[in-house]
């Protein structure tokens, strides 16, 4: 681990450490990147990826250890240095502005831009070069979640970057935009760009990357090249201990509880995917898996189960109609929901683990009577899921921020598990949840299905979905395709469902 | 370097100390203020704070002018305080307690000289309908159309202005008044006059329904699903619409409970204190009281607390103009400094300071 | 009732002084709205900057003085407000409310020795050739350099805000400040700087109400014109040239009010004093059905650089 820097290295980090209160996220991380490499940095959530790459693009300083790129030490004092040394990054959030035109979003990106016309006609001509065609007059907000990443990285490419840093790329692109990625970074690459790809996503690093660096709680535990590791190999390097797969007995589906049938719905929000003419069913015991990219329906189709949005008429539960009902009407007939943004959504952050278990507990634990809070039975309740569920807090009267995202995201689907739905939609149950915890909730969704409940588990962890489901469908740009078995599905149909070309993949 | 760090949940200790704290500042700040204006701090000070309670000769005229001066501000500051909570910003209490004024004493005018005591109840329930109405204009265009509540409620302050002196001039004005602006004094119409219920202690019916309305509040707020929902919906929006608060309703609610109690606080103070509706009576409570809820930390029992706070300012101001010539407007202004330092420290019960070596901070 | 008495030249030309307090204070908060940052302590800055520029106009006796000293009385002001609300992220509601009921109270703490005096006020600018030309010359060419000055503000910002970097920056820490600060802009100090900008407009806009509208100093003169310039901004869906036309349609609503008050139409002078603020609501409506179109992304949230 320390070896010496040679002379081939592009950039080399040596023993670097960062501390936050209460948290070391980096300490003696050292390793080399060559010129024209894919390096791929690996690590679960939270083992401290993201710090590392934000020392390297000068967003946050080391408190100790040193970096030297192309044999001068390095030292960023902010992103503009950094990008002036020749490195660039890839945002996995944050880094877009909805209201402006692609050109505009470039050139916040550059030191030093070009002239508004020369800069469009360079995005054009880079957009082409590399396969990621791109208009630069289009407002970002309109775009798909594909080619906002594009805008991102012709953002860097115009910069000619040494080395270009990549933080989850793919979690937001369809197996077939994931090839293109692939062909542009190659190609780069031979031109002699070195890459820094963050993920984990084991199979891909397998296919792309020549060197891995293995991070698990902020150290560096392990090198090698992931072209001659499994999958499994990987994994259990990451996670540091044998993988527990979630174990699910087959019980044959039931009667069909939930149909959501031609729900037309239009996006609360401006930038939002309205949906289109959408149709499903699920029965008791069965799991449907909803994949596709981010953007394309899934909040607003979780909105509508959840009666957040009102949809008349086109949604049956149990035979009854309760498209017109909101959430709490729905909740008391068997219908309960998760959205995906933990914080400011499925939870109050600053409220306590006692008042965010009433949050949507009310009803069917009955901790209301005329209107006065019965504040026992609460906390009776949340202790009853911190227990259940295995949340690490120190007890109810706890801030639902002061949890990590697992144990927050515990809390938030014990919650609702613990209510004994007849139907439960979850979106993105595990997004940002360490492995354990990703198990866990996943086992307690299987576990609520064998009992005879229907879910739908939407998400874009298409590893997940083939976890846990027994039908898969996708929606794509607010349309679902046909849901079919999971078994036998192959990567090309999954693809092909995910970029709205269902009908011919069934 | 100081860097903030937000705390893993706010502290308690903090959110309570804080106004204490704020509190002294000002007394500290408004004091060097006071030497700039050529007055011995200590003693404004203590004119302003002090006397208005323990001095022999003022005590016993200004104490229950403690109850005439808090009861308005208190009422006024629980309903927005509500509103507040849940992230709906009624700045216009201030026409919503002129409109009450007008509507509780136009109800009380209508029926002069008639003697029964079912005016009174109709007067309060008047008022309390004339604030609702003029809340709801804001409420329904916030739920109907989408408008900004903050500039709608706020431009009929003007507009209840122009009322006010429009009535006052005409429709209200005493028929025996020789022309003067101004309505018949309520205290020569003993139905419709909100007197004190024990003479020479301040305590009249809008100190009474303040007291109730403290109450109310409190229970709303900690033990009643309402409540919650209102806290829920000022946290996090979006997971109020998930727990199934319907929005609409809450704004209607909000505002119409914080019209309400305006207007009530409005025609309390029409037909008592000030005894007539005139162009004037209305004395800036309305605005006054948003420093009265966020001083008592939205918290209804804090707001009692801040309510008689600043209405011992007013008197104490009051008194400090008397004895020491302190311009009336330094008192605003040491209510907006108040309110400021309460802001300003109200970053320690969500962060935690630190310092750190300006090296490693971002 | 002498409706011969309103002369249509007239009216436009005083229309024009009636709107530019109000697109002073309109054009500046457009611009700390654009950054992201909603300012409610417009009127409060108004009537502070009424005050001083009133007060060093009657000291110094120069107008231009006043304003200057009104500008930056605005700007200091202001950045009280943005100490606490980007520094020590107190909630931008409350704090511009707070901001308000201080700067009532500061002027007339101030103004209280200057009630009842004369102000030297600005000379308008007989353009020659041009003030000549008939109806035009009138309306557009004998105003005071203030009406002049707004009117290149708005061109300015305008311009700003299209065509240049510093434009962009703005408008990118308004719309995503979290995007912006990954990029390395420093949000907190392009929006101190739009917040002095406002501030210094606001006061701009006051000192021209007590310098040269009115031309003396009473307490609460700017009577909600710092609320009509926030209403204005919504209005304007935060563009600048819609802040111009905005401004000078309320200027248009106030000045006919007073015109038909003094001409003696038979509606009561206390209904047609309210008309403006009527119209402001009904034209608040009617932007509101057309939705948030063009609202900066981060308006009013609070910005904390965590790590």
């Amino acid at each position: 681990m320390t070896e010496t820097a040679t002379v081939d290295a592009l950039l080399t980090l040596d023993g670097l450490r960062k501390a936050y209160p209460g948290v070391v996220a980096n300490d003696n991380v050292s390793f080399e990147i060559k010129p024209g490499e894919v390096h791929a940095l690996l690590g679960e959530n939270g083992a401290g990826k993201s710090t590392l790459v934000k020392m390297i693009y000068g967003l946050v300083k080391p408190d100790q250890g040193s970096m030297v790129l192309n044999g001068e030490p390095f030292a960023p004092a902010n992103p503009a240095a950094a990008r002036a040394s020749g490195v660039a990054m890839v945002f996995q959030h944050f880094s877009l502005f909805d209201a402006l035109n692609v050109a505009e979003n470039i050139s916040l990106g550059m030191d030093n831009p070009p002239h508004p016309r020369e800069l469009a006609a360079r995005i054009r001509e880079v957009s082409q070069a590399y396969g990621l065609p791109l208009d630069p007059d289009r407002v970002v907000g309109d775009l798909s979640a594909g080619e906002r990443q594009r805008v991102e990285i012709i953002r860097c490419l115009l910069q000619d970057p040494k080395l270009l840093i990549m933080d989850e790329p793919t979690s937001v692109l369809t197996p077939q935009e994931v090839e293109i990625l692939f062909h542009t970074l190659r190609k780069l690459t031979a031109e002699g760009t070195a890459i820094l790809y963050i993920s984990h996503k084991l199979e891909e690093i397998r296919a792309l990357c020549e060197h891995a660096t293995i991070l698990r709680h902020g150290q560096v535990v392990d090198t090698c090249d992931p072209r001659e590791e499994s999958a499994r190999d990987l994994a259990e390097m990451m996670v540091g201990s044998t993988l527990h797969v979630p174990s699910r007995e087959t019980v044959e589906p039931g009667e069909v509880v939930l149909v959501v049938d031609k729900l037309d719905l239009k996006s609360a929000t401006e930038f939002g995917t309205d949906l289109k003419q959408v149709h499903l069913e699920v029965r008791a015991g069965e799991v449907l898996g909803i994949g596709g990219v981010a953007g394309n329906g899934q909040d607003e189709l979780l909105g509508a189960l959840s009666g957040e949005a009102l949809a008349p008429g086109a949604i049956t539960l149990k035979g009854e109609d309760v498209g017109h009902l909101g959430p709490n009407a729905r909740r008391e007939r068997g219908l309960l929901t998760a959205p995906e943004e933990r914080l400011g959504h499925s939870a109050a952050p600053d409220m306590s683990l006692t008042e965010n278990a009433l949050l949507t507990g009310a009803v069917r634990e009955n901790l209301t009577q005329r209107g006065f809070l019965k504040w026992h039975a609460t906390e009776d309740f949340a202790r009853k899921i911190i227990k259940d569920f295995d949340v690490r807090t120190p007890g109810p009267d706890n801030a639902a921020r002061s949890l990590s995202g697992g144990n927050l995201q515990k809390f938030v689907i014990g919650r609702e598990v613990l209510q004994r739905p007849d139907v439960l939609v979850v979106n993105q149950p595990t997004w940002g949840v360490d492995a354990s915890a990703a198990a866990d909730i996943r086992q307690a969704l299987l576990d609520l299905a064998h009992h005879g409940a229907a879910l739908i588990v939407i998400s874009q962890d298409l590893d997940e979905l083939m976890e846990v489901a027994d039908r898969f469908t996708a929606l794509n740009e607010g349309h679902l395709a046909a849901p079919v078995p999971t078994r036998g599905l192959t990567v090309e149909d999954i693809g092909l469902m995910m970029g709205g070309m269902a009908e011919d993949a069934v | 370097m100081i860097r903030l760090e937000k705390r893993p949940s706010p502290s308690r200790f903090w959110a309570g100390i804080t106004p204490i704290l704020a509190v002294i500042a000002t007394m500290i700040v408004g004091g060097v203020m006071f030497w700039f204006l050529g007055k011995d701090p200590l003693e404004a000070i203590r004119t302003i704070f002090w006397d208005p309670l323990f001095h022999e000769t003022f005590g016993p005229y200004s104490r229950p002018q403690l109850l005439v001066k808090a009861a308005p501000l208190i009422l006024i500051a629980i309903g927005l305080s509500l509103g507040f909570r849940a992230g709906i910003w009624n700045i216009g209490a201030e026409g919503q307690y002129i409109v009450g004024a007008i509507c509780g004493a136009g109800m009380g005018l209508a029926f002069y000289p008639t003697e029964s005591v079912l005016i009174f109840p109709a007067m309060v329930l008047a008022g309390a309908f004339g604030g609702w109405a003029w809340a709801m204009i804001p409420g329904i265009l916030k739920t109907k159309f989408g408008t900004n509540e903050i500039l709608v409620s706020l431009m009929l302050v003007y507009v209840a202005e122009s009322w006010l002196a429009s009535v006052s001039q005409g429709l209200l004005r005493n028929p025996d008044g020789m022309g003067f602006p101004g309505s018949r004094n309520f205290k020569d119409f003993p139905a419709a006059h909100n007197a004190e219920i024990f003479a020479n202690s301040g305590m009249h019916w809008g100190v009474v329904t303040a007291f109730i309305a403290v109450i109310f509040a409190y229970v709303l707020l900690s033990r009643h699903m309402l409540g919650f929902q209102v806290r829920l919906t000022g946290e996090a929006p979006r997971a109020a619409r998930f727990a199934g608060v319907n929005p609409t309703r809450l704004v209607l609610f909000c505002l119409g409970i914080s019209g309400a109690l305006a207007g009530m606080a409005g025609m309390f103070e029409a037909t008592g204190p000030a005894s007539q509706i005139s162009i004037d009576f209305n004395s800036g409570y309305g605005f006054t009281a948003i420093i009265v809820a966020f001083l008592g930390r939205l918290n209804p029992i804090g707001i009692l607390l801040a309510g008689l706070l600043m209405a011992l300012t007013y008197i104490g101001g009051e008194l400090a103009q008397l004895m020491l010539g302190l311009p009336a407007a330094a008192i605003q202004m040491f209510q907006g400094m108040l309110l400021f330092f309460l802001l300003a420290m109200d970053v320690l019960s969500n962060y935690r300071i630190r310092l750190t070596r300006k090296e490693a901070t971002t | 009732m002498n409706l011969d008495q309103i002369n249509p030249i007239l009216l436009i030309a005083s229309l024009m002084v009636a709107a530019t307090p109000i697109l002073l204070a309109a054009i500046g908060e457009a611009v700390v709205e654009k950054a992201g940052v909603l300012n409610l302590g417009v009127e409060g800055m108004m009537i502070t900057g009424a005050v001083v520029g009133f007060a060093i106009g009657v000291n110094s006796g120069s107008p231009v003085l006043g304003f200057v000293a009104a500008a930056i009385a605005g700007a200091a002001l202001s950045m009280l407000f943005g100490f606490l609300v980007l520094y020590l992220l107190s909630n931008q509601v409350a704090t511009g409310l707070g901001l308000t009921l201080f700067g009532l109270g500061l002027s007339s703490l101030i103004g209280k020795p200057y009630e009842g005096m004369k102000v030297p006020t600005l000379a308008k600018w007989d353009i020659p050739l041009l003030s000549d030309i008939p109806v035009l010359g009138p309306i557009l060419f004998n105003h005071d350099p203030m009406v002049y000055v707004s009117l290149g503000l708005v061109a300015v910002v305008w311009y700003v805000q299209k065509s240049t970097r510093a434009g962009l920056i703005l408008r990118a820490v308004g719309e995503n400040h979290d995007a912006a600060h990954a990029l390395g802009y420093k949000v907190i100090r392009v929006r101190l700087m739009a917040i002095a900008f406002g501030g210094a407009c606001a006061g701009l806009g006051g000192a021209y109400v007590s310098l040269v509208r009115v031309p003396q100093w009473v307490e609460g003169m700017t009577a909600g014109a710092g609320w009509i310039a926030l209403a204005i901004v919504v209005f304007a869906s935060w563009r600048p040239w819609r802040v111009l036309l905005g401004a000078y349609l309320f200027g248009g609503i106030t000045v006919l009010q007073l015109n038909l008050q003094a001409a003696g139409v038979a509606i009561p002078v206390e209904y047609l004093s309210m008309s403006p603020y009527i119209i402001t609501i009904l034209v608040l409506v009617v932007i509101s059905t057309r939705g948030k179109h063009g609202a900066p992304g981060s308006l009013g949230r609070i910005f904390h650089a965590s790590h």
